[in-house]
């Protein structure tokens, strides 16, 4: 029990950005028309891929000769990216469509 | 001042991917909303490479390698993204979340190598990072290959069993990584790994094709969290931010798509079980639907006061949404009155078939969502459906043993005539057979869409 306390005042705002951030989460999104949930959910998944930002850091601090922390922080850094730039290319693709009917 | 440097780049990276995800919200600013949030996750990876340094104070070492891989993955995203046809995006996206997720899961797996000291705090957050994230990945990757149709459904009592006792023996794994770390050492990571993976695999495997969309945001969402655990890991704010974000926002937004097919989550979830045994039953054979020639159908449009075309995948597949604009026009100029009805899941994301008629140049009046097409059907003459199939099944409203029960759909039998075009007899993406094919007033006009529709051009020509 002590441990958990602990452990809820050493991360305390990080729990507040947490409760903030899934309220702003639903504010953001709430009505949004049908039309646009499939770029939404794309624009989402590129967002997520800030994970990469994690995959750098794995592999910045990598020992030169820890191979198994270059190795598959390599390979994170390479799929996170292609999260994030195939994702955003993607929804940009999508919001094409849409930009043309107005012209 | 690099301290600084960096949580400003963080700030900017996160206020972009509030606003980002805001004016994606709205049709008139979501291109920007996109590219705004791309600048800010730029921003923040610039500031990450430049500025980040770790506790020891060391800056990020290995600049090459990082740069090679970025540069290998924007290459690869860039013409993966680009080269994928429209009717394949919602493959695509999968994709691209699974590979956000193994980003995430391989990130736990090098922290939990690499560090001495565990407390529980830290083995939880990289526990919950690997088992979310490997589940998003093993999990979008079937939901892929279901939507290549690589994948068929699997429909099995037992295998919703199995899972459900996976899902129990990893989450006690994890408990007991995590307060007794000394039972399993370091194998602990790998079975997590392992079983996690397998998790995801079985939790898509049994759920119909026709709802991947739903999965895929849902597995979206899961990514996200996955993301944020990497945030906590890092004290990292943008991580935290952008993940919960994305976790937050993909879940209503999972919720939203489940409110427009009339369904709980739960029910997309574990609703299909019962689907193998109720969609085949032993009536098909004794029916015969009726033909109808290409002229027959330019007829009975040119005469009609009103039509009503109803898209669907097929439509997507043929890539005949131009072909479909002429044919509008072309009746238009004959005094009918033509219109769109548009399922809000038509194709196989919401929001598909709005894509591809506006890629056509189709009048934005001229569609009509659900809601508004449904009244007017009973005062159309003709309606025609363009390689759609579930959504018009009127076993969604009568066959409470339907896998589909319960979903709203156009109701293209109030017409006085129904016309369905289709390459042939064979089911839907839901698996089920449909009685609107067999009714006295409906006539099949089978062929690729795009080519039965250039044929019914020519045809209204001559008229």
């Amino acid at each position: 029990m002590n441990e958990i306390m602990q452990l809820f005042l050493e991360n305390r705002e990080f729990i507040f950005v947490i409760m903030l951030s899934i309220f702003l989460g639903v504010e953001v999104i709430s009505n949004v028309p049908a039309i646009l949930h499939t770029p939404l959910m794309s624009g989402a998944n590129a967002i997520h891929g800030v994970v990469i930002i994690g995959a750098i850091i794995v592999m910045g601090h990598a020992a030169a000769d820890n191979y198994l922390a270059l190795g598959l922080g390599f390979l994170a850094v390479v799929l996170g990216t292609l999260n994030v730039v195939g994702g955003f290319v993607v929804t940009n693709r999508m919001l094409e469509m849409f930009k043309k009917k107005k012209s | 001042m690099t301290q600084f440097m960096l949580e400003i780049s963080y700030l900017l990276g996160s206020i972009s991917f509030i606003i980002g995800l805001k004016m994606l919200s709205h049709p008139e600013s979501a291109r920007k909303g996109n590219i705004i949030a791309a600048v800010g996750m730029g921003i923040a990876i610039v500031g990450t490479l430049v500025f980040h340094k770790n506790e020891a104070g060391e800056s990020i070492g290995n600049i090459p390698l990082i740069l090679l891989a970025i540069l290998i993955g924007t290459g690869l995203g860039y013409v993966m993204a680009m080269r994928v046809k429209m009717t394949a995006m919602p493959q695509m996206v999968s994709l691209f979340n699974g590979m956000g997720g193994a980003c995430a899961a391989i990130i736990s797996i090098v922290e939990f190598n690499s560090h001495q000291s565990q407390s529980p705090g830290f083995l939880s957050i990289v526990f919950l990072g690997l088992a979310i994230g490997s589940i998003s990945f093993s999990g979008s990757m079937v939901a892929y290959g279901k939507l290549d149709g690589k994948i068929n459904d699997v429909y099995s009592k037992l295998l919703s069993l199995t899972n459900n006792a996976l899902f129990l023996v990893i989450a006690g794994l994890i408990v007991l990584g995590i307060f007794m770390p000394s039972a399993l050492g370091s194998t602990s990571i790998w079975l997590i790994l392992v079983l996690a993976l397998l998790y995801g695999v079985l939790f898509v495997m049994p759920i119909g094709g026709a709802d991947m969309p739903v999965v895929i945001s849902l597995l979206n969402s899961f990514t996200g969290v996955a993301a944020a655990m990497g945030g906590f890991l890092y004290d990292n704010s943008v991580m935290l931010t952008g993940g919960i974000l994305v976790g937050s926002a993909g879940t209503i937004l999972t919720i939203l798509m489940c409110t427009a097919m009339n369904r709980s989550l739960l029910n997309v979830l574990i609703g299909s079980f019962g689907g193998g045994a109720g969609g085949s039953k032993g009536q098909d054979g004794e029916k015969v639907a009726k033909e109808i020639s290409v002229t027959d159908a330019a007829i009975l449009c040119a005469y009609a006061q009103r039509v009503c075309i109803v898209p669907g995948y097929g439509l997507a597949v043929a890539q005949a949404q131009h072909t479909c604009h002429e044919f509008e026009k072309i009746l238009e100029d004959k005094g009918v009155d033509v219109y769109y009805a548009i399922h809000p899941v038509a194709g196989r994301m919401p929001g598909h078939m709005n894509v591809l008629l506006a890629e056509a140049d189709v009048p934005y009046p001229k569609l009509r969502e659900m809601e508004d097409a449904n009244p007017l059907l009973s005062n159309t003459d003709v309606t025609i459906v363009v390689g759609a199939n579930d959504v018009v099944n009127p076993a969604a409203e009568t066959d409470p043993s339907s896998p589909i029960y319960g979903m709203p759909i156009i109701k293209v039998d109030l017409s006085k005539n129904v016309i369905i075009m289709k390459r042939s007899m064979g089911k839907g993406y839901a698996g089920i057979a449909n009685e609107l094919f067999f009714m006295k007033k409906s006539r099949m006009l089978f062929g690729d869409a795009k080519d039965s529709l250039s044929k019914l051009i020519a045809e209204l020509k001559d008229i």
